[in-house]
């Protein structure tokens, strides 16, 4: 075992000080060490995306980051975007397409459709598609997932006329 | 699936990263994005006892206009490159193929350098240095050279660069005037690795071809260059019959391996469609007063 570091993490706004051995996935250092578990955890190499987080804004995978290479930033996990009775626009939406079934790569497709709206226009389906490439969900066909963006990008543009 | 142990040193300059790397002998591997790394570590493929992560160093992560080049810090994510002003302006070529690499939440962490030191034979950067006649600048703790990336992709996985040097900077020559270009792919999903993906630019002046450079990936251990289809073009100008006898080049030049996802006839095939749609793109573009 190598020696563990003292690092502190911001995760959902909250700072968190441990000692971690380097080996130490974020995702685990999530689910394991600060009790979130909302962040899922599918192939272990960066291949389903049901880990997705945001590290500094920005959507990552965290099972291909160490939790110390996190020391000093901010992470966001699902369990910032809303809780039940008070969920997100990007939630409810989901909520009411049924853009969920079994719910295991929900996490990461919430986090990753968050990065995608701030980022690109999402002007069609197919961009929407394109952008949830990397997120494997084996229930729903993806069909009803890019609705449910596609219908927050529609009341975005609708609030922005 | 967790990595196997080892000591993590955090570099704050590339001197530092360097004195480390020196120190560890082959049994360091430098972190920057490690999209590619990290997999590998899961699965125990690789047990480096130390990791030095770069990702610190933040000078090492620019886009900047030099004269006739680009210069890009071996740090520059993928997201940077794809959404880069100045590689739209004067390398559209790879801002197009940059929405091809891997999926946004991999784009926001892999880096350039990463990505043309793992070499993976599929990927498109190692292509686009290829095509775009990139040089890469390295140094170690003892030396600083610069290599062509015409040399630097030796087997699958695998180019000339020491276990102690790293990867600092990456230039690209401009695409000259009346430059059109064209870059083709397939992939069996969105940002998976090619099957089969071919790149071309071409330079006309006065209704020919001055300049013709084509180059593929995913059909052989490391990308590389059409050099015969390439020969073909220069002087001509471009028709159908000359677009049938680069596609039948570029055929003759390779030896594609089969795997779970594509036979060797099949990528063989695949890379002459795509060489020729390029080309013909390069060409249409040329003449539409190019880049």
């Amino acid at each position: 075992m190598s020696r563990t570091r003292e690092i502190a993490v911001t995760v959902n706004g909250s700072v968190h000080c441990a000692a971690v051995e380097p080996r130490l996935l974020l995702a685990d250092f999530l689910r394991h060490g600060l009790g979130l578990t909302g962040t899922h955890v599918g192939c272990e190499h960066g291949v389903c995306g049901a880990c997705t987080v945001l590290l500094d804004g920005d959507s990552a995978r965290s099972c291909l980051m160490f939790a110390v290479q996190a020391d000093g930033r901010s992470v966001e996990t699902v369990e910032s975007l809303g809780r039940i009775g008070q969920m997100n626009a990007l939630q409810e939406s989901f909520h009411a397409h049924h853009a969920l079934q079994c719910g295991f790569c929900t996490p990461g497709m919430l986090m990753t459709a968050t990065d995608l709206l701030r980022k690109y226009p999402l002007a069609t389906d197919a961009e929407i598609r394109a952008g949830l490439s990397g997120n494997l969900c084996r229930c729903t066909g993806y069909e009803h997932i890019v609705k449910a963006i596609r219908a927050v990008v529609a009341d975005r543009a609708g609030d922005a006329k | 699936m967790k990595p196997p142990a080892f000591d993590y040193v955090v570099a704050d300059s590339l001197d530092m990263a360097a004195a480390a790397l020196a120190e560890a002998g082959d049994e360091a591997k430098i972190i920057a994005g490690g999209q590619s790394l990290v997999p590998m570590l899961n699965f125990r493929l690789l047990r480096p006892s130390v990791l030095v992560d770069i990702n610190r160093i933040t000078r090492l992560a620019f886009i900047e206009e030099a004269g006739e080049t680009i210069r890009i810090g071996a740090l520059t994510r993928h997201f940077q490159l794809e959404t880069s002003a100045l590689v739209a302006r004067h390398l559209p070529v790879l801002s197009c193929a940059m929405t091809h690499v891997a999926h946004l939440a991999i784009r926001n962490r892999g880096t350039i350098g990463g990505s043309l030191s793992h070499a993976d034979p599929a990927a498109e950067l190692p292509m686009l240095a290829l095509l775009l006649d990139a040089t890469l600048d390295v140094v170690s703790a003892a030396v600083t050279r610069s290599i062509a990336a015409r040399d630097f992709f030796v087997e699958a996985m695998t180019v000339d660069l020491g276990a102690d040097e790293i990867v600092t900077e990456i230039t690209l020559p401009k695409l000259p005037q009346h430059t059109g270009w064209g870059f083709e792919e397939v992939a069996r999903r969105h940002g998976d690795f090619a099957l089969a993906a071919a790149a071309a630019t071409l330079t006309v002046s006065d209704g020919a071809i001055t300049q013709a450079r084509i180059a593929l990936t995913g059909v052989g251990p490391t990308p590389l260059r059409a050099s015969e289809a390439e020969a073909l073009l220069v002087g001509e100008a471009l028709g159908t019959g000359l677009t049938a006898r680069v596609i039948a080049a570029v055929r003759g030049a390779i030896e594609p391996e089969t795997d779970l996802h594509a036979s060797s006839d099949y990528r063989r095939h695949l890379a002459g469609v795509l060489a020729g749609r390029a080309v013909s793109a390069a060409w249409r573009r040329a003449n539409e007063g190019g880049a």
